[in-house]
C-alpha cells in the first residue's frame, strides 16, 4: 500500500519547489496561471523527448499528479495515437488520453461552483 | 498663495537614510520558507495520489486506469475543498505546492467561477470556469498536437 509513496513525495515535492522558485524569483507578473501553463507545456515537451518517462517510472504519482504530468499524458497520448491511426492521431490522442481529467474538472468544477457560495 | 508659506518638510532623514530604514523594515525574503512549504504540501498531495493508485492496483485495476481514476478523485477533492474554502488556506500555506498538483488545477477552475457567480450561470460560472483552465488547455493541447505532427513526420521519413 505504501509502495513508491516516498519517491512520490520527494519527486512531487521537488517539482513544486521548481514552481515556487519560479514564482519567488521572477517578476510579480508571473502568476500561478502562468506557472500552470509553463508546467503543462514543459511536461508535454519533456514527454515528447521521452525525458519525463523515467520520472514517472521511479515516482508514479510524484510525476503524474503535478501539471507537468498532465502535459506528459497529452503528448504521450498524441504520439501513441499517431502510431496507431496516423496523422489524425496527432489531433485526437492528447485529448483522448486526458479526457477523464478534463471532463472531471469541468463537471465537478461546475457542480461545486453552483452548490457553494463565495466566502467573505 | 498660502501654500508657499508652508514650512519645509521636517522629516529628519536623507534619502539614503530613508532607503536604509525602509530596507530594515521590509520583511526578509521568505524564499527558503516558501520552498520548504511548497515541497511539503506538493509532496503530500502526490503521496496521497500514490496511496490511491496503490489501493486501486491492489484491488485489481490496471495501472494506467488507476492513475486516471486517482487523478479524477484528486480533482474532485480539489474542487470540493475549494468550495468549502479549505483549499485557499492550503494554497496560502503551500504556494506552488498547492497550485502545481491537479488539485490546484481544480482550484483554479472553481475559484473564479465562485467569485463571479453573481454574474449569472453562463457569463459568470460557465465562462469563469475556464479563466485559468482555458490557457492551460490551449497551450497544453496545442503543444500535444504539435508534438504529434512532428512525430508523424519523423515516422514517415
Amino acid at each position: 500500500m505504501f509502495e513508491m509513496v516516498i519517491p512520490a513525495f520527494i519527486v512531487g515535492g521537488l517539482i513544486c519547489v521548481i514552481g515556487q522558485l519560479l514564482m519567488d524569483l521572477t517578476k510579480p507578473s508571473f502568476t500561478p496561471a502562468h506557472m500552470m501553463v509553463v508546467f503543462v507545456t514543459g511536461g508535454a515537451i519533456l514527454g515528447a523527448f521521452g525525458w519525463y518517462t523515467p520520472l514517472v517510472k521511479i515516482s508514479g504519482a510524484g510525476a503524474m499528479v503535478p501539471l507537468s504530468g498532465f502535459g506528459y499524458s497529452l503528448s504521450k497520448g498524441a504520439m501513441e495515437a499517431v502510431r496507431q491511426t496516423g496523422l489524425i492521431g496527432a489531433f485526437s490522442g492528447g485529448v483522448q488520453a486526458t479526457a477523464v481529467g478534463i471532463a472531471a474538472a469541468v463537471l465537478f468544477g461546475y457542480l461545486v461552483s453552483v452548490t457553494f457560495n463565495p466566502k467573505g | 498663495m498660502a501654500s508657499q508659506n508652508l514650512r519645509q518638510p521636517t522629516i529628519g532623514v536623507t534619502p539614503d537614510e530613508y532607503q536604509n530604514l525602509s530596507k530594515q523594515f521590509t520583511p526578509k525574503p521568505t524564499v527558503v520558507k516558501n520552498t520548504v512549504r511548497a515541497f511539503f504540501i506538493g509532496g503530500l498531495i502526490c503521496a496521497i495520489g500514490q496511496v490511491m493508485i496503490n489501493l486501486m492496483v491492489m484491488g485489481g485495476m490496471a495501472l494506467t486506469q488507476a492513475q486516471t481514476v486517482a487523478t479524477a478523485v484528486l480533482i474532485f477533492l480539489g474542487t470540493l475543498l475549494t468550495g468549502l474554502g479549505v483549499y485557499d488556506e492550503i494554497a496560502r500555506f503551500g504556494g506552488a505546492g498547492a497550485f502545481i498538483p491537479v488539485t490546484g488545477f481544480a482550484n483554479s477552475i472553481v475559484s473564479p467561477a465562485l467569485e463571479f457567480k453573481r454574474e449569472g450561470y453562463v457569463a459568470g460560472v460557465g465562462s469563469r470556469l475556464f479563466m485559468v483552465a482555458g490557457p492551460v488547455l490551449v497551450y497544453g493541447i496545442s503543444t500535444s498536437i504539435l508534438v504529434g505532427l512532428i512525430y508523424y513526420l519523423l515516422l514517415i521519413f
